[in-house]
């Protein structure tokens, strides 16, 4: 059984269809790369697999890990094993990361069965992590978020992740803002979770990211729709020829 | 709409007043102090002031947001001899690490239910009634002095009941670092009551001190916490001002802060509602000496029919102060909230830094929350400024948390205790901040939307204890 199948989905925000029928199949160990030219849809299909209420699906199904995802709240999802990194993390004044992350993690473990960490258990693990992603250790108690910068921001959604644990884990545009060495700190803590269990989606617009974090399958996403699909090399040809190639391709 | 304007024109009638003035005449004669002529003529000129302008209406711009006619047209009643309340009931109330503790019970002093022993030197705490008995003459030059009873009606009244309440007294250069905990328990009856506690609190120079102000109501019924607290903040002293209201919402309580602060004074006030039907919340610092400085923070939270009344009145009488007023507000069901922020300048207040901000969230479609600035600079060459803003939870933030698997409900409280937090974050830690952060904790699980208890009203019984039946 593929971990996540996607048929035929279509997807409608404030009354605008975004995706007009996305096919997709992914199978636990595997990477897959969703590029396309900015509107395409990449972020709709990021945020409706995280369950993004607001984002009305219209037809089709996805079904991960057999179950009908689209019937799951997004907290429900995120206990299931689903994982978005937000293209724009959210600031949230006043509550402290580490506190946030134990939170967040306390509620996957109870939904799971398994015990709560307390502090104590927690706070080592958290380091950790933190080092694989040479993040400063003031940034735990500094309020989620906020005052950040960007590649501090985009770091912090990499170590939730890495906290988390998860078997889906969607990259939205985890790149873009990213200077050279953030961006190789960031493939770095992304690769080292990579696994035969769990799968990823690394949605991006830019080939550069996929450098670093090599794809198995790369999909090219126009207007709501996948268009091409491909391995490794498909991105190195559209950083090539630009996706003017592939538009005129699909509309041909 | 129109039922409230009427409500609001009735004034105070003749037979509500006749009330007063039987409760007045009985007051009297057993009055501390009715032997001191400068007392007697405090209560009895705030007392013909009362009789004269009678209760607010809403056509009075103080009282705009708040009508009052509820506490106008109710005949409460002073509370009968000492009402008995065991020492197990109030033991959920008890504020571990507090210097000393002073319970009241209908407003008097219960000597047995409070502790007062061991305190440090130059720290003198006990009931107000008892100091007027035993020297009244040092009182006269502060009790009374500082209350605007000509302004406020409320502190009038208060005022020509005045009969009990906290005295305390900081030495010069004395340093008390744990709280002073003044609990006011209002206990059940079936007829109104009102209470009237006074408050009397002298800091001497270069002195510190915490004093927390906590109101509960023990068991239900209809009753009026009408208190005023004179807070002397001498030079160079650094105090915290801690104000609690958790009563029932069959409760109406008026509260009038007034902190007088002298040069280089240094005090912070910090005022939690959470319970209360009726509440209104008077903070008045006058910076009198210079270099004082002033932090006002507040926050409420409202439920049900409840209504917060947040009155701020901050004059700035002398040059180099500077005042800081941080409100935030949560309003679900049909609550509704108040900030009126008046600042004044007065015209040697030279080097003002006065900043305001009020902000607000609405959980309901039929919560209301009213904000209201008011600046009056008669100086030249000051730094006001004033903000306000209303909003919701932010569903990005929502969504944010619980695509990390935090459930909905869950997600919701986090972020209110987030906005909460700013104002927790504001006072010091120590046994009076841990005491409101769990209040607030309790609090949120209970006006959360979309849980079982969502709409129902303030909590009553979860925060009282169970003993409290």
């Amino acid at each position: 059984m593929a971990l996540l199948e996607i048929r035929n989905l279509h997807v409608k925000v404030e009354n605008h269809e975004i995706l007009k029928g996305i096919d997709l199949t992914v199978n636990a160990g595997e990477v897959h790369s969703i590029m396309g030219p900015n509107g395409s849809g990449k972020s709709t299909l990021a945020q409706v697999l995280a369950r993004r209420e607001s984002f009305q699906v219209t037809q089709g199904e996805v079904l991960y890990k057999g179950k009908d995802l689209l019937a799951m709240k997004p907290e429900e999802a995120a206990c299931e094993g689903v994982f978005l990194a937000f293209q724009y993390p959210v600031e949230i004044p006043g509550i402290s990361n580490a506190y946030f992350l134990r939170s967040a993690l306390n509620a996957v473990r109870n939904y799971r069965g398994e015990d709560e960490l307390d502090a104590m258990d927690f706070i080592p693990m958290f380091k950790k992590k933190m080092k694989l992603l040479d993040m400063d250790d003031k940034l735990m108690n500094r309020s989620v978020n906020e005052g950040f910068s960007g590649g501090e921001k985009k770091r912090n959604e990499i170590l939730q992740m890495a906290v988390l644990e998860p078997k889906m884990a969607i990259l939205d545009e985890t790149d873009s803002g990213l200077d050279i060495d953030a961006l190789r700190i960031v493939a770095n803590g992304v690769n080292a979770l990579r696994s035969p269990e769990r799968a990823m989606v690394v949605v991006t617009h830019y080939q550069r990211l996929l450098n670093y974090i090599v794809p198995d399958f790369v999909h090219v996403l126009v207007d709501g729709r996948i268009v091409k699909s491909g391995g490794k090399e498909l991105a190195l040809e559209l950083e090539d020829k630009g996706y003017s190639w592939v538009e005129a391709e699909a509309t041909a | 709409m129109r039922t409230e304007e009427e409500m609001s024109n009735v004034a105070t009638t003749s037979r509500e007043l006749g009330n007063y003035l039987e409760a007045f005449t009985e007051f009297v004669k057993r009055a501390p102090g009715q032997n001191q002529g400068w007392l007697r003529k405090l209560r009895e000129d705030s007392f013909a002031h009362f009789c004269e302008v009678g209760f607010p209406t809403t056509h009075d711009e103080d009282w705009r947001f708040t009508n009052v006619a509820a506490i106008a047209q109710t005949a409460f009643r002073l509370p009968p001899a000492a009402a008995k309340v065991s020492a197990q009931q109030i033991e959920p109330y008890r504020l571990a690490g507090a210097a000393c503790e002073l319970v009241f019970v209908n407003g008097r002093f219960d000597a047995k239910l409070s502790s007062v022993s061991s305190l440090p030197k130059g720290v003198s705490v006990g009931s107000l009634a008892d100091e007027i008995r035993r020297d009244p003459k040092p009182l006269e030059k502060h009790l009374g002095q500082y209350l605007n009873t000509q302004r406020d009606i409320f502190c009038a009244l208060n005022t020509a009941f005045l009969e009990d309440g906290a005295y305390v007294h900081i030495g010069r250069g004395t340093v008390l670092e744990e709280p002073v905990y003044l609990l006011f328990l209002t206990t059940a009856s079936d007829a109104p009551l009102m209470t009237h506690p006074r408050n009397l609190i002298i800091a001497e120079e270069d002195s510190q001190a915490i004093i927390v102000e906590d109101y509960v109501s023990l068991g239900g019924g209809v009753a009026f916490s009408n208190a005023a607290t004179e807070l002397v903040a001498s030079e160079h002293t650094v105090l915290s001002h801690y104000l609690i209201e958790r009563e029932h919402t069959e409760a109406y309580n008026v509260s009038t802060l007034r902190l007088q602060q002298g040069r280089s004074a240094n005090v912070a006030s910090h005022s939690v509602l959470l319970g209360g039907g009726l509440v209104r919340n008077n903070v008045h610092p006058v910076l009198a000496g210079e270099g004082a400085d002033c932090l006002i923070n507040g926050l409420f939270i409202g439920n049900g029919r409840q209504h917060m009344d947040n009155y701020m009145l901050v004059e700035h009488a002398s040059p180099h102060c500077g005042s800081r007023q941080f409100y935030n507000g949560i309003l679900d069901g049909h609550s509704r909230g108040v900030f009126h922020g008046r600042i004044i300048v007065h015209k040697d207040a030279q080097k003002t830094d006065a900043k305001q901000t009020n902000r607000n969230l609405l959980l309901s479609d039929d919560a209301q929350i009213d904000t209201k600035p008011q600046l009056e600079i008669y100086a030249d060459d000051v730094k006001c400024t004033h903000g306000a803003t209303i909003g919701q939870i932010e569903e990005d933030e929502l969504f944010y948390l619980r695509s990390r698997g935090i459930d909905e409900p869950a997600a919701r409280r986090l972020l209110l205790l987030a906005f909460a937090s700013e104002c927790l974050e504001r006072m010091k830690p120590g046994p009076a901040r841990t005491r409101i952060e769990e209040l607030v904790n309790q609090w949120l699980f209970h006006i959360q939307p979309g849980s079982p208890e969502h709409g129902k009203g303030a909590p009553d019984r979860a925060l009282h204890g169970e003993e409290a039946g």
